[in-house]
């Protein structure tokens, strides 16, 4: 079918229009606040973006994680829940020094998700890894499962646990992303930490929204996922590494 | 026509009643320990988020995996229609499905929420390879169990080669699956391997075999049946030959790992400075679970002694415990490798080996599987005609095929 | 002694045992308090909630968890905000809203192992019901 010059101006314009407008579209429904009865939906997906040049010796990030979601220590470290922790690195060869904070990379195909045997670890439609705590049998396969470490076993009764963060003994449980935060359209609460008292260090966006801060970070600058070669694809993203 | 005869076991001897009360107290005490650990929280034990799998998960996994092996002497005799193993193939059967729940119930009672059982038998997520394991841990059950009763039954017998294979092909999946738990693990460094599965299949073969040969000297010796020369030597042979093939998985996984110049730093920690890691290794692991056993299994003059093969027995089944605890504890104790040519730290213990140090309660449960498959099976030689009248040699070459 | 003889004697033994705790009079378990402190209406007519309540529970926690869905009506924390004693500001304890009605009818619940049974610290100060 052969069209002639001004089908063709009419069509490439219809269809410049369209594509232009596409991202709009989606636009327009992802900037609208989400209400309480919208499930979360498949169109986002949720991510951080750490600057470890601008990360300093702080851990206002792990204070307010565990203040937001009513983690208290025992003093017992290796046994003590941890959704966030602090780590330094040296280069073995050239003893370069750098710190940055470690959590639940909220991988596209998590390990943990995969290993789990009733499905309690699973990923939500918006890219947050979450264990679902009513049908977790406390076998801690996904802790061994977890490339990162992420992942905590509670070893204790717990008590005074924040009306938001339901958290109980005999389960698994990792960083949520702060859920309950994103869901009435918050931030994670290490990444406001971070932003007010640390060092500005961490970017909390929507990875599929182009006109966010995160995406448009991610397009201009190099940035990592840990261990890439397990083809993950991490929800969090590292620069400076 | 000679028939074999099998028959219940006495069980009225003051000894038989004293070894039952001897299990039973271990088992309680077991239980009492869960109870324990369930109580108070994990905190009360040596475990962490370090190092998940402990003391409990080395004694079930053994368990589990011997439990497999210990159904081979039934499917030899079954499937491949070997007569001499025939009067074995029920006490083979039963130690099979022993075994399994001495294994399991030291594994559910471990779990963060034992009350959830349910919940773990009615939600499977079938991607993970522990959720094939529970099915087909259940299914085991069930296959054997009918596998048995075709056995016991006369009018039945002819579905015992049937059923036999059923079982063999389903043991093997099932060890398969049991390897994979490990093998499917991208995660850490020390697992990560194809090799798992078939190495926890040969594993199976020398424990579950070693530990049938400790119990049928046991049992027979206990119900004063006598036991010849022939069964023991071909269950001699059988012994020294698994070992040997476990070996030599070991020995291709570790030279695979060394070529590996990314594996160096985890193999000197297994081989050379692992502390406990590299003395349960070489000592538990090598020495006494393998070179021991194939020295009295395969020497001219000692394999001829009764003493001998239960001693070798005994050293395999300490060696599989030594093997299971570098494979899982070792395993967890090497750090993640999560950035490559850095020395990491952090509050949690992170770039460091973890330490572990097993408590009361924790190998008071993992103790108590054995005692508990123990006591199933002394109970059930009781009740059950399992054990033949007669093992000696005359007895055992008279009987003509087809007479299961 | 012959086995038929044992068998009937440990049947017996424990028959007349059962008669013994039956026979022991039992203190009756206290009847629960059921105590609305807050105005208003439940959200849903008590009769069906008396029925029905951990229907409600389990279908909104797999909307909640799984799927992001927080609708207010039947979310827990929105009946812990209202149920919770001002008191002891909790649903639990001897005369809490679940905890009492669950101890008389011997129904043992495990959500405060992980849930808290306290209200929202907004519905606290305010003590209004939402």
């Amino acid at each position: 079918m052969s069209l002639d010059r001004r089908s063709f101006l009419g069509l490439g314009a219809a269809a410049l229009a369209g594509v232009a407008i596409t991202p709009g579209l989606r636009l327009i429904e992802l900037v609208q606040a989400r209400s309480p009865e919208e499930a979360a939906s498949a169109l986002r997906r949720w991510g951080l973006l750490i600057d470890t040049a601008r990360c300093t010796d702080c851990e206002v990030c792990v204070t307010a994680c565990h203040t937001e979601n009513g983690i208290t220590g025992h003093g017992r470290p290796a046994t003590d829940a941890q959704w966030i922790r602090k780590v330094t690195l040296s280069d073995k060869r050239t003893g370069h020094a750098q710190t940055l904070p470690l959590m639940c990379q909220h991988c596209e195909h998590p390990p943990c998700v995969d290993v789990c045997p009733t499905g309690a670890s699973f990923k939500r439609a918006d890219g947050i890894v979450l264990v679902d705590k009513h049908t977790c049998i406390g076998c801690r396969y996904c802790v061994m499962a977890c490339p990162y470490g992420a992942r905590s076993f509670i070893h204790e009764t717990v008590t005074g646990q924040k009306p938001d963060v339901p958290r109980g003994k005999g389960t698994v449980e990792s960083c949520t992303l702060c859920v309950h935060r994103i869901d009435r359209d918050g931030q994670p609460a290490c990444v406001e930490a971070c932003t007010t008292d640390g060092g500005k260090a961490m970017v909390f966006g929507d990875l599929n929204d182009g006109a966010g801060e995160l995406h448009q970070r991610l397009r201009r600058e190099p940035a990592i996922q840990l261990r890439a070669d397990l083809a993950l694809n991490t929800g969090v993203r590292y620069q400076g590494l | 026509m000679a028939t074999r005869h099998y028959s219940e076991i006495d069980g009225r001897s003051s000894g038989f009643f004293a070894l039952l009360a001897l299990l039973a107290i271990m088992v309680a005490g077991g239980f009492g320990g869960a109870w324990y650990m369930e109580h108070n929280g994990h905190y009360v034990t040596g475990m962490s988020n370090r190092i998940v799998w402990g003391v409990p998960h080395v004694f079930a996994v053994f368990l589990i995996v011997a439990a497999s092996g210990a159904l081979n002497v039934a499917s030899i005799a079954s499937v491949f229609g070997r007569e001499l193993y025939k009067p074995l193939a029920r006490l083979s059967g039963v130690l099979s499905i022993t075994l399994l729940a001495g294994g399991l119930a030291v594994l559910v009672l471990d779990l963060g929420r034992p009350e959830r059982l349910i919940v773990a038998m009615t939600h499977y997520n079938f991607k993970s390879i522990f959720a094939w394991n529970i099915f087909l841990y259940t299914g085991f059950f069930a296959i054997v169990a009918a596998y048995l009763w075709v056995m016991l039954e006369r009018r039945m017998n002819a579905y015992s080669k049937p059923l036999g294979l059923l079982a063999f092909l389903w043991r093997l999946i099932l060890t398969t699956g049991t390897g994979s738990i490990f093998g499917f693990l991208v995660a850490r460094e020390s697992y990560d391997s194809a090799l798992y599965a078939p190495l926890f299949i040969i594993m199976s073969f020398a424990f579950g075999l070693a530990i049938f040969i400790l119990v049928l000297m046991a049992a027979c010796g206990g119900a004063r049946r006598p036991l010849g020369d022939a069964i023991v030597a071909r269950l001699t042979t059988l012994l020294g030959q698994f070992v040997a093939v476990v070996m030599y998985f070991v020995l291709v996984y570790h030279l695979t790992n060394l070529y590996f110049t990314g594996r160096h730093d985890f193999e000197r920690f297994i081989l050379v400075d692992g502390g406990v890691y590299t003395a349960l290794f070489w000592l538990g692991q090598v020495l006494i679970g393998g070179i021991l056993p194939l020295a009295l299994l395969f020497h001219p003059v000692w394999s001829r002694s009764r003493r001998a093969v239960a001693a070798a027995s005994i050293c395999v089944i300490v060696g599989g415990l030594a093997q299971i605890y570098v494979i899982i504890i070792g395993g967890q104790a090497y750090p993640l490798a999560i950035f490559p040519g850095k020395e990491v730290a952090s509050r949690i213990f992170d770039g460091v080996i973890a330490t572990y140090a097993p408590t009361l309660p924790e190998v008071a449960l993992g103790v108590s599987g054995i005692a508990l498959a123990l006591v199933l099976t002394a109970v059930a030689l009781k009740v059950l005609p399992l054990l033949p009248r007669s093992l000696a040699d005359r007895d055992v070459a008279a009987v003509p095929p087809g007479n299961a | 002694m012959p086995s038929g003889a044992s068998g009937a004697t440990v049947i017996l033994l424990i028959l007349a045992g059962l008669a013994a705790i039956a026979a022991v009079p039992h203190a009756r378990g206290a009847p629960p308090v059921i105590r609305i402190e807050k105005p208003g209406q439940c959200v849903e007519p008590a009769a069906l909630m008396r029925r029905d309540h951990m229907k409600l529970i389990l279908h909104q926690r797999d909307q909640t968890m799984l799927r992001g869905i927080r609708t207010s009506k039947h979310s827990l924390k929105n009946c812990i905000d209202c149920h919770a004693s001002p008191k002891t500001n909790s649903v639990l304890g001897k005369e809490g809203f679940c905890e009492s009605c669950h101890a008389y009818a011997a129904v043992q619940m495990d959500c405060f192992e992980c849930h808290s049974p306290s209200p929202r610290a907004a519905a606290r100060v305010e003590g209004a019901a939402r």
